[in-house]
């Protein structure tokens, strides 16, 4: 393999992870507003279904992308409204809405199978696109996937620098506190509920009229991302920067699985292609295994040398959920 | 209190029909003829013996894994890990059958120990979303989700690699197996009564277990407060395990139906479904084991009705999805409509 095959793969890596980066980041800021919108897999169907079905039929890629993002929008006002107005468990609800917006996508997607649709083309940036090896990679793209790049660094700004994020943070974190300096929490919840539903919405329609443009229902082969992408939140421990590597991992793992394919012929590209699972399954036990009770007791029996390091270590990888997340909200 | 039960099933009502009221106006959005749909899934139900036949197939392995996620469900345990168990159990079942195809032992007892082998698959998997949830503090949803694909992996593996059919592997599963190892079925209507007979028999023991034993009061004990059941006494993390390897074994035992009942090989779709209809269904009935049979036997209705959509009306199969999703959506939503409504303090 040429240096130049390298690069165009690795471009293919940022590219198709564009989608996964906006319903992670989509994800990232409900759960740190203390909601769990469960619904992901679902939601990222309906709305590729719903954006490409817009696409077609009005000939307009943006109204397509506004499509996806209002279904986004709406599967997660559902899930806020039977959470925060009628207590319902955020879980139960959220797994509902995949499985019945998986099946929504399949049944009303079905007059849509094999439609030509309109697909995202790359825009080249002018000038930053002449730089080598860097040019190639990040300014050769589409828009989506250059939105995918800006989105990162918004929702880490927004979360960590302004004080409406230091108002999300405490929303997801200490409600109670939040409340009494005078934050609305439930209505702040809904408002990052929809809104981190939107740009989680918008993951469809990138897949549907760029990354795997086209509708074949089942065949289509979205089934599955919405998981990932609410694993890779947790990988992510609810930080954009962090959450943005665990995209890109994941869509350099997949890549990885099919370029060594023909190294081993006896194994089907679909096993290679589930290789990041077991491997996620495995960070989500690092950055979690500094919680567990067991641990620290270990950590406290040990001699205190190796202890120092080891409790460095695990600080290192761990992840702490926003401390109400999940936990329904009741102002006295 | 009696009020309160003509309210409730008031309210029930009104969730199923806000669940049809939905579903049409599916229908409609799809350009499709709402009457002639529902009555085509109706009829695909029952209106042959081998119609009925299907729905009894279908019941067997939802009432199955039903009966396993009352179990996790009543320990607090989102168990969505439930499909790759139901998975890794056909696995297993399909393996023992293969060792002992050749043997001289009778065919009723390598069944017999191809359904105890799904059983040890599925506890098996089970145990491992068990252990990371209790000793590695990974949520059980995750540490599932990622299991059914690492799972259907494994089956993929198998069907293209050690056990692919001679001649070309192909994604249509392994070799079918001779027909002494088929699990016997009535004539015509095509389901096996010892398949249904086991769904039963462990939907009932689930019932009895949650109902009338220690062991089912301190389950729940540690479903509703994990930290007051510690306190007491009760070893959580080993009820918590318990609980795993518990629906792990029921759900191995779906798979096990699914190779011996159904399939007859090993298939990458053989789970089904079944494992999230599940799911569905324990939410549906509000976790109480007694609402299990019907409420199984209805999705399993909804599952084979819909089959004839795509022949009959050029519709999606998926419409069985659709009302099976709306139904609980809605069940959840008008519950807690009732409690703000009526239940305030």
């Amino acid at each position: 393999m040429q240096t130049s095959d390298i690069l165009v793969g690795l471009a293919g890596v940022l590219f198709s992870a564009g989608p996964i980066m906006f319903a992670v980041i989509g994800e990232t800021i409900t759960e740190r507003a203390g909601i769990i919108n469960l619904s992901m897999n679902g939601t990222i169907l309906l709305a590729a279904m719903g954006g490409f079905a817009a696409a077609v039929s009005t000939g307009s890629l943006l109204m397509g992308f506004v499509a996806g993002a209002l279904i986004g929008a709406f599967i997660a006002l559902i899930v806020a409204f039977s959470s925060i107005t009628l207590h319902q468990s955020q879980v139960a609800v959220g797994y509902v809405l995949a499985f019945l917006c998986l099946n929504l996508s399949y049944f009303l997607g079905h007059n849509y199978i094999g439609v030509a649709g309109p697909r995202l083309n790359a825009v080249a940036i002018p000038l930053l696109s002449q730089i080598p090896v860097l040019g190639i990679l990040f300014f050769n793209q589409d828009v989506m996937t250059y939105l995918s790049f800006v989105i990162i660094f918004v929702a880490w700004f927004w979360i960590y620098r302004t004080r409406p994020g230091l108002m999300l943070r405490g929303i997801g974190e200490r409600p109670a506190a939040a409340y009494v300096r005078g934050a609305n929490v439930n209505r702040l919840r809904y408002i990052y509920t929809v809104i981190g539903g939107a740009i989680a919405g918008l993951a469809g329609p990138i897949f549907s009229l760029s990354v795997k443009a086209g509708w074949a229902g089942p065949l289509t082969g979205l089934d599955g991302f919405g998981w990932i992408a609410l694993s890779i939140t947790i990988f992510g421990g609810w930080n954009p920067f962090r959450a943005a590597f665990g995209v890109y991992l994941f869509s350099f793992l997949q890549w990885l699985g099919l370029i060594l394919q023909p190294a081993f012929p006896g194994i089907p590209t679909q096993v290679l292609q589930v290789a990041p699972f077991p491997l996620m399954i495995l960070t989500l036990l690092l950055v979690n295994i500094g919680n567990a009770e067991w641990m620290e007791r270990t950590l406290a029996a040990m001699p205190e040398k190796s202890r120092r390091v080891a409790i460095r270590l695990l600080r290192a990888m761990r992840a702490s959920p926003p401390g109400s997340l999940g936990v329904p909200f009741e102002n006295e | 209190m009696k009020k309160n039960f003509w309210l409730t099933i008031g309210f029930q009502i009104a969730a199923v029909i806000l669940a049809l009221l939905f579903t049409t106006l599916v229908l409609l959005m799809a350009g499709a003829p709402p009457i002639q749909a529902y009555v085509s899934i109706i009829k695909g139900t029952f209106s042959s013996l081998e119609d009925i036949g299907n729905v009894l197939s279908a019941w067997a392995p939802l009432l199955l894994t039903t009966a396993g996620v009352l179990i996790t469900f009543a320990a607090g345990l989102w168990n969505i890990g439930i499909e790759g168990q139901v998975v890794i159990g056909a696995i297993f079942t399909t393996g023992a059958l293969r060792l002992l195809q050749d043997s001289s032992m009778p065919p009723g007892m390598i069944l017999v120990l191809g359904f105890l082998a799904g059983m040890l698959g599925g506890a098996l998997w089970g145990s491992l979303a068990g252990v990371l949830k209790t000793f590695g503090g990974v949520n059980e949803i995750f540490g599932g989700l990622g299991l059914n694909f690492v799972a259907t992996a494994i089956t993929i593996y198998l069907i293209f690699g050690p056990w692919k059919r001679p001649g070309i592997a192909s994604l249509s599963g392994t070799l079918v197996f001779p027909n002494q190892l088929w699990l016997p079925t009535v004539p015509v209507a095509g389901f096996s009564p010892w398949a249904l007979g086991l769904g039963l028999l462990v939907i009932l023991i689930v019932y009895l277990l949650l109902r009338g034993t220690l062991f089912g009061l301190r389950l729940k004990a540690v479903g509703k407060n994990i930290r007051a059941a510690y306190s007491l006494g009760v070893p959580t993390w080993q009820y918590m395990m318990f609980a795993f390897l518990l629906c792990g074994a029921f759900a191995g035992l779906a798979g096990a139906v699914q190779v011996t009942g159904v399939y007859h090989r090993l298939t990458p779709g053989i789970s089904s479904g079944y494992g999230f209809l599940g799911l569905l269904v324990a939410m549906l009935i509000n976790y109480q084991a007694i609402w299990a049979a019907p409420i199984a036997l209805f999705y399993a209705a909804l599952n084979i009705g819909g089959i004839q959509l795509p022949i009959l009306l050029k519709l999606d199969s998926s419409l069985s999805g659709v009302l099976q999703g709306v139904l609980v959506l809605f069940v959840l939503l008008v519950e807690g409509a009732r409690q703000r409504l009526f239940e305030k303090r």
